[in-house]
């Protein structure tokens, strides 16, 4: 059924290649900046409680697709954005819809980890308060959940008061993790979330995505193929803003259908 | 195809490429050498099969040297994935088929001192048909071609149907005149051994089938017709 679906030479819609319910369903999405197409009629099916790795060369448009889902291009000077991204089939670029409250279901962690720099405590609060969260036992609640969810809370239980910028690299992306998922997103995308991490707090992450699915659909873009190849369900090949391949990451990585696929993943590029 | 843009690595797998051919010669060879020392009771060049065993044994240590490394520093995706199981999995059965023709010479050993019991004829049959086979599976690694490969698979009836048509013929021997038993009974291990270098093949054909398609036609009950 794939193959069928990605013979053409344009996808238009990639059939889920899980079971799972559609989450985020993208129809002919298209990106300028300027005068610049970065991408080009994308249409992707996102499923929900599976991690989907967007992977591809920079400059490919993975990244900017990873942004349109939760609107942070419309911050981009000259960027417009074409086409259709619903989620649970609630449009994301009608009109109606406040990019704050759509930010608070589709949360985001960042590359480079950015907390405030305030206490722990304060970091992982700080969203559920600016949503009007006030009651100090239910916002200590909150942060101890979302800190064991982001595989956190033995390592600063007792040192919530201290500064976030004291905590190593890898400490501060769980932390950013930990702050997204405190206003209760139900998508969490991620942006080269490990790409300035060691191994170990790699690996840590990595976990951390596989044990996240359960509660939250998780998009990835990722540079590292591997890393794709570990923690991801599907993976969407993406080249000169176009979506070239989406398919099962185990298939994709043993059997792409399309040559372009084979040619990155196999390291024949450029 | 685009070369890797590391070299080195498009290097290595074309060494293991040809390291697996290599091997593959000289396991064909090598039967073909027990099958002549066995017709011609040639207990030299019986032995002399026996000794190059070693060389095909290393063989397999090399390969697999070569695929462990390829595996864990370059994290191989795909076909070149697929080619690197593919050796891992044929050089299992090349050196299996290496086996066998030492078993075979070592019969001709046993074999050269006493009188054949009868003609020759099915066994250099069956040795020609299953050298055809292990060298047509090679072809089809080499050239990468799936239909190639099918035919081989489809060609392993012919040698086991010789194997059964020996098996009664020895047996009626062996049931006329118990002096021809010891005799009769190193042949029948002599057209086992062509017969199971014929499922080697097939194993090898079908191993490359993968390696092109991406598809396990290994273990079906009946060999595809077609590949699409």
């Amino acid at each position: 059924m794939l193959a069928r679906t990605f013979s053409r030479v344009r996808p238009r819609a990639s059939a889920p290649a899980t079971d799972a319910a559609v989450k985020i369903a993208v129809r002919e999405l298209t990106v300028h900046y300027g005068s610049t197409l970065a991408l080009d009629d994308i249409a992707l099916d996102v499923p929900a409680h599976r991690v989907t790795a967007l992977i591809g060369p920079s400059g490919c448009g993975k990244s900017t697709f990873l942004r349109c889902l939760n609107r942070m291009n419309d911050h981009l000077p000259g960027a417009r954005v074409g086409g259709q991204v619903t989620i649970d089939g609630d449009p994301v670029y009608d009109p109606a819809v406040d990019p704050v409250a759509l930010r608070k279901r589709v949360g985001m962690v960042f590359q480079k980890s950015n907390p405030f720099p305030k206490s722990i405590f304060d970091n992982v609060a700080f969203g559920p308060r600016i949503h009007g969260e006030r009651d100090p036992v239910r916002l200590r609640e909150i942060v101890e959940r979302t800190l064991h969810q982001a595989a956190l809370w033995d390592e600063v239980r007792d040192r919530l008061d201290r500064s976030a910028l004291e905590l190593s690299g890898g400490q501060q992306q769980r932390l950013c993790i930990a702050r997204a998922l405190a206003v209760g997103p139900e998508v969490l995308l991620m942006d080269e979330p490990a790409s300035a991490l060691d191994p170990i707090a790699t690996a840590k992450i990595e976990e951390l995505i596989h044990e996240l699915k359960a509660a939250y659909t998780i998009v990835i873009v990722t540079h590292n193929m591997q890393q794709a190849a570990r923690v991801s369900d599907l993976t969407a090949y993406f080249y000169l803003g176009r979506l070239i391949e989406v398919g099962p990451t185990e298939r994709l990585f043993t059997n792409p259908d399309r040559p372009e696929t084979e040619d990155y993943i196999t390291g024949r590029f450029g | 195809m685009p070369v890797h843009t590391d070299r080195t690595y498009d290097q290595q797998l074309g060494q293991l490429r040809t390291a697996v051919l290599e091997m593959g010669g000289l396991v064909e060879e090598q039967i073909g050498q027990a099958i002549r020392a066995l017709i011609g009771r040639d207990a030299a060049l019986a032995r002399a099969t026996i000794a190059r065993d070693d060389t095909v044994n290393r063989f397999d240590v090399e390969i697999d040297d070569l695929c462990l490394k390829l595996l864990a520093l370059h994290q191989p995706a795909a076909r070149d994935l697929r080619l690197i199981t593919t050796a891992l999995k044929i050089t299992t059965d090349l050196e299996r088929v290496g086996d066998l023709a030492r078993h075979i010479a070592e019969r001709a050993v046993e074999l050269a001192a006493d009188l054949p019991i009868k003609p020759y004829i099915d066994i250099p049959r069956m040795a020609d048909l299953a050298r055809d086979m292990l060298h047509r599976s090679l072809d089809a690694f080499v050239q990468e071609d799936p239909e190639l490969a099918l035919g081989v698979c489809g060609s392993d009836d012919e040698i086991d149907k010789l194997h059964e048509q020996l098996f009664r013929e020895l047996l009626s021997f062996m049931a006329e005149d118990p002096r021809t038993v010891s005799r009769a009974m190193r042949l029948l291990f002599v057209s086992k051994s062509l017969e199971r270098v014929g499922d080697h093949a097939t194993n090898i054909a079908e191993m490359v089938i993968f390696m092109v398609k991406g598809r396990m036609i290994r273990h079906l009950d009946t060999v595809p017709r077609d590949l699409n």
